[in-house]
């Protein structure tokens, strides 16, 4: 008697890609806006993209039904925190908050692969990469999706991660200026597109910086 | 209110129907420091008079931003206040969570009241010391309405609560009329006016009110000390050019502004305002 399988999944991927890469004073996220199912295209035009507080944005890639429903959680629980602290929430609180909501489902866990990008309370950008189960940690870059296994290798190569096992511990916050950040991003995208078919049609790309947040968009491939 | 045989619980009637209880509930309302609110079509504007217990010690909060578009003043028992106050903020988030919408405030003062109605009829429980002012804004418009420790609420157009609120009320039932069209700015003048009543001829600064404003395009916010120490001061002489009977304390601030008569001068809306604080 072979073990019963489920044949119905509550969870779908609807593919895509994202990245963040904190700069000295800046941060910048970005995701294709592709949502796909299977081999179909369902959007060309769905943002990953939410922001969560004054300095603080998250892209998420994966389940996006999860996804949204992760970014309420979270809006109300910072509704909640600046009823209570007349403040709104650090990017490294918020990071803390979305890791312990990670895994208060960790036994139906949201299907939800995120990177939170922003400033920290001194102004200096700050990635934290996720799991779906909430693991995290504070990064200078990262990507998730199904682009990252072809952009992760490049800005590894790109922006000289220092490892993390390495005494003194070096800060992995690259010492790139704004403007050229955001031209990799745009150069990762583009090579991603190329070859993933779940990675294309528009790149939503956010920056993060003293003066605020700002939207930008890029084509990509199509196909 | 005298002491008698049916006051113990709140659960036992007065053989005039009267639940004491509840109604000794309501004059814990009256003690509280005076909260006010008036609305316009577009706009209500919240105010209320900052009472420190001591020198020493710092004011309480009154009004609390519960949602973008909803705000609410109390008088009374503070801590049963901001306990409500809290349940007002989960129940918007709630409501916007599930709805994906502003809680509309008809809706947010039924739960509310039914919120005070239980502490009325339950033997191990006591009703709310608190009156609300609950001010907010939804598609059929400006709303402010008055939450008592009865469970009961109304809709006013402009109403106050709170210690020697009759002389607010006494203000704004002269002035009502013209709440309704009446621009932003306007309303919390009439606003600080209606606070200026409470006070009994004690200056009205920017230290001893807070002034809060919802409408059309402005979510819930406290206005600053010093935007409200401008209006203050804007008002405060017309008060005391057109009014000879207005309180002596003002005369300080006049002297200290009078370039700004002649701008002022043309305010003549207020013509009629100078007048002096009412007795209770």
């Amino acid at each position: 008697m072979t073990k019963q399988q489920a044949n119905w999944s509550p969870y779908d991927n609807n593919g895509g890609s994202c990245v963040a890469i904190a700069g000295a004073d800046y941060c910048v996220i970005a995701a294709d806006t592709r949502m796909s199912t299977g081999y179909n295209i369902l959007t060309r035009e769905y943002s990953k993209i939410c922001k969560l507080a004054d300095k603080c944005v998250m892209a998420s890639s994966g389940f996006q039904a999860d996804v949204k429903a992760l970014q309420k959680q979270l809006a109300a629980r910072h509704l909640i925190y600046q009823h209570q602290h007349n403040k709104q929430m650090s990017c490294p609180a918020m990071a803390q908050l979305l890791s312990n909501t990670l895994y208060y489902k960790r036994f139906f866990p949201y299907y939800s692969f995120n990177v939170l990008g922003g400033l920290d309370n001194e102004g200096k950008g700050c990635v934290f990469t996720y799991d779906a189960v909430g693991s995290y940690e504070k990064v200078g870059y990262s990507s998730q999706g199904y682009g990252s296994t072809l952009i992760m290798p490049f800005l590894d190569n790109q922006l000289k991660s220092p490892s993390p096992l390495l005494l003194p511990v070096q800060d992995a916050v690259t010492p790139l200026v704004e403007a050229e950040a955001v031209d990799l991003v745009k150069t990762v995208f583009a090579s991603a597109s190329e070859r993933d078919i779940y990675t294309g049609d528009k790149l939503e790309i956010v920056v993060v910086n003293a003066a605020g947040i700002r939207r930008e968009y890029m084509e990509l491939r199509k196909d | 209110m005298f002491r008698n045989q049916y006051d113990t619980d709140v659960t036992t009637w007065s053989p005039a129907g009267r639940l004491f209880q509840v109604e000794y509930a309501m004059e814990a309302v009256k003690q509280g420091s005076a909260a006010i609110g008036l609305r316009s079509k577009t706009h209500i504007v919240l105010g209320c008079v900052n009472k420190a217990n001591s020198e020493l010690s710092s004011h309480q909060k009154k009004i609390f931003k519960v949602d973008d578009h909803i705000g609410v003043a109390i008088a009374g028992l503070t801590a049963d206040g901001r306990v409500l106050s809290r349940y007002m903020r989960n129940e918007s988030i709630n409501y916007s969570f599930t709805y994906e919408s502003p809680l509309p405030v008809g809706r947010l003062v039924v739960q509310l009241a039914d919120k005070a109605q239980v502490c009325t009829q339950r033997s191990w429980k006591r009703p709310y010391g608190v009156g609300l002012l609950v001010a907010g804004l939804d598609e059929s418009g400006a709303h402010l309405y008055y939450n008592c420790p009865s469970g009961n609420y109304f809709e006013y157009q402009a109403f106050a609560i709170g210690s020697r609120s009759q002389a607010a009320k006494t203000y704004l039932e002269r002035r009502f009329e013209n709440f309704a069209d009446s621009s932003r700015d306007y309303l919390v003048k009439d606003a600080l006016m209606a606070i200026r009543e409470t006070l009994q001829g004690e200056t009205l600064k920017s230290s001893i009110c807070t002034v809060a404003v919802v409408g059309v395009g402005e979510p819930f916010h406290v206005l600053d000390q010093e935007t409200v120490q401008q209006m203050i001061d804007a008002f405060e002489i017309v008060g005391e050019q057109e009014g000879p009977a207005a309180e002596p304390d003002a005369s300080a601030v006049l002297e200290a502004a009078a370039e700004q008569g002649a701008a002022a001068a043309d305010q003549g809306g207020s013509t009629d305002e100078g007048v002096a604080p009412m007795d209770i």
